[in-house]
């Protein structure tokens, strides 16, 4: 146990948490305005990367992998949003989960058919692929960028969320939808633009992922239960808590896969049981 | 006793009746049938009685499953030493998950079980020395008990299974009309009334997790005799979920619906997968489409139909 694996481990883990922020952060907004839990937010995920690996093939262009695979997947959002999902009661929490794991086999399924079972890398543009040295530790360029990227996009869903009217409007939806329907905020037009943006953002994560997590059959069930865990400790509903929930658990998933590999999901669970334990709502969200 | 249980029975000896008859795919199917309709009843408990939707409930299913296979082919312990660890297995699965589970309500028990559950997944996926991981265990025995009939060929083992199917049932039904099922209904209706009426109510949702847990267990151990082998497939999220599936469409709070809903299931995948290998997209659309238009499941539309017909 070196200083080196330490550094090393624990910049992974953030990394890693930084690609479960824009996964779980949609996530979390989208359960705050309508009370949904999407179990098909991993097929975003997955959906992302495979549109994302297709425009890299067609074109050979990252930044526009990243823009097509988030537009792409935002739309599939919009459209399960408005033709299935709003048509569920918000008590039915159990019609929800079914409806919404039916699409995401739909997509598994989709998925298998277009992109064949075989796994694939999204090429990283060649300025993302080196190593940068800090002080005789080594970092690989691109988890430097998913930080950074998933710093900026914590930075503006902040401010737009603090600082904009579209963000006042959301965050009253969030504290209380029948409230805001009623001093005249649209709602169903509210939940509909949280629904895209976070099917947007968790594409992007996907497109982001797929460059060294890979792209495969399977990846959407993966990531799920991670973005569930982030949203569970942090939180539902809450920025702030999908952003510490995610540092947590991307560094508790490494620090367990490394140092214990046959229990790393214990090592992963069983602080989220803790948490739970003593603050049954997560770290940041209320009742 | 009234005329449902009748019908339940009549059904079950029916089908007794109708086996021998059977050729032998058909027969498996059924057993598969009866398995799943095992572990969609244990589920219907917590969900349609106490009104508390699990999403990992294929843990205990697997923790059981695994148990029989694990003491069964690495250390050759008998039949019925195999089916107490594995009940016990799951019962302390859903005694240590209920703690965490029960405390909370709504959407997050349902995001805690799902978590809970992918624990299980993972310890059967990673825990290798112990489970084998993704390979899974494989040459589990057929039980050999001190019966004239060999349980290896498929009819013995309908019958086997379906014994235990009736076991369930009758365990089930009998506790879901118990006083303890009647207040587990009544929290499942306004758990604040029940609590001001002086019921322990954690208590009993705590129960009935457990006891949830110790069915779908049973269910899990016939999957290990009966399929010889067990895999994460039998842990992940998705089996948990086709259970959800298969409870509401029968129909939730009923038992019966659980039970047709699972062996509805079970054919349709084994029918689909026959002719086309898109099943999981038609797979999909029927979870969809049954909360579309069945939302209260078929029991409960024929209920529906019922109650206006006498009114």
């Amino acid at each position: 146990m070196t200083a080196e694996f330490w550094v090393s481990q624990a910049f992974n883990g953030v990394s890693y948490g930084a690609l479960l922020f824009l996964l779980a952060s949609g996530l979390s907004l989208i359960f705050g305005v309508m009370r949904i839990v999407n179990l098909a937010h991993g097929s975003y995920f997955m959906l992302g990367g495979y549109v994302g690996l297709s425009v890299v093939w067609r074109t050979g262009s990252f930044v526009a992998a990243l823009a097509c695979g988030a537009l792409a997947i935002a739309l599939i959002g919009i459209a399960m949003e408005r033709l299935f999902l709003r048509r569920l009661p918000a008590s039915q929490a159990l019609g929800q989960v079914l409806m919404t794991i039916g699409f995401a086999l739909i997509f598994q399924d989709v998925a298998l058919l277009i992109w064949g079972g075989d796994p694939y890398t999204i090429p990283a543009p060649a300025a993302l692929s080196g190593v940068v040295h800090v002080g005789g530790f080594r970092f690989p360029t691109y988890r430097i960028f998913i930080v950074g990227v998933a710093f900026v996009i914590g930075a503006l869903l902040w401010l737009g969320l603090e600082g904009t009217r579209t963000g006042a409007v959301i965050r009253a939806a969030v504290d209380d939808a029948e409230m805001a329907q009623g001093v005249g905020i649209n709602v169903p037009k509210v939940s509909l633009l949280v629904f895209a943006l976070g099917a947007g953002l968790a594409a992007l994560g996907g497109v982001i992922g797929g460059a060294f997590l890979g792209v495969y059959p399977g990846a959407d069930f993966e990531v799920l239960p991670y973005a569930f865990v982030v949203v569970i400790v942090g939180g539902l509903g809450s920025l702030p808590g999908a952003m510490i929930g995610s540092l947590l658990v991307g560094l508790l998933d490494n620090f367990g896969k490394a140092l214990f590999p046959e229990l790393s999901y214990f090592t992963l669970f069983a602080p989220m049981a803790l948490i739970l334990a003593l603050r049954p709502t997560g770290l940041f969200g209320r009742a | 006793m009234d005329r449902r249980v009748l019908l339940v029975a009549l059904g079950l000896a029916g089908l007794g009746a109708v086996a021998p008859l059977l050729p032998s795919y058909p027969l498996t199917l059924l057993t598969q049938a009866l398995v799943s309709a095992i572990f969609a009843m244990s589920l219907d408990l917590l969900l349609g009685y106490t009104g508390l939707p699990s999403m990992g409930h294929a843990a205990y299913f697997g923790v059981a499953a695994y148990t029989v296979a694990i003491l069964a082919v690495e250390a050759k312990v008998g039949f019925f030493a195999c089916v107490l660890a594995a009940l016990v297995a799951a019962g302390v699965a859903a005694a240590l998950f209920g703690l965490l589970a029960i405390r909370a309500t709504g959407t997050y028990f349902l995001m805690i079980t799902l978590a809970l559950g992918m624990v299980m997944w993972g310890l059967a996926f990673r825990w290798v020395s112990m489970t084998k991981g993704d390979n899974g265990i494989s040459g589990v025995p057929r039980p050999e008990l001190a019966l004239p009939w060999d349980l290896s060929a498929p009819l013995p083992f309908f019958y086997f299974a379906l014994a235990g199917t009736a076991l369930a049932w009758l365990g089930l039904g009998l506790l879901v009309r118990s006083p303890f099922g009647m207040s587990l209904k009544g929290i499942r209706e306004s758990e604040s009334r029940m609590r001001s009426l002086g019921y322990n109510v954690w208590l009993h949702k705590y129960l009935a997790f457990i006891l949830s847990g110790v069915f779908a267990g049973f269910a899990g151990i016939l999957w290990a005799y009966y399929n010889g082998f067990v895999s994460p497939v039998d842990v992940q999220l998705v089996t948990s979920v086709e259970a959800l599936l298969m409870v509401a469409l029968g129909g939730s709070g009923t038992l019966v619906g659980p039970a047709i809903g699972a062996a509805l299931i079970v054919f349709l995948k084994n029918f689909v997968s026959v002719y086309t290998k898109r099943w999981l997209l038609i797979l999909g659309a029927v979870y969809i489409g049954v909360i579309l238009f069945a939302p209260r499941g078929i029991v409960g539309a024929l209920r529906g139909e019922a109650a206006r017909g006498e009114s």
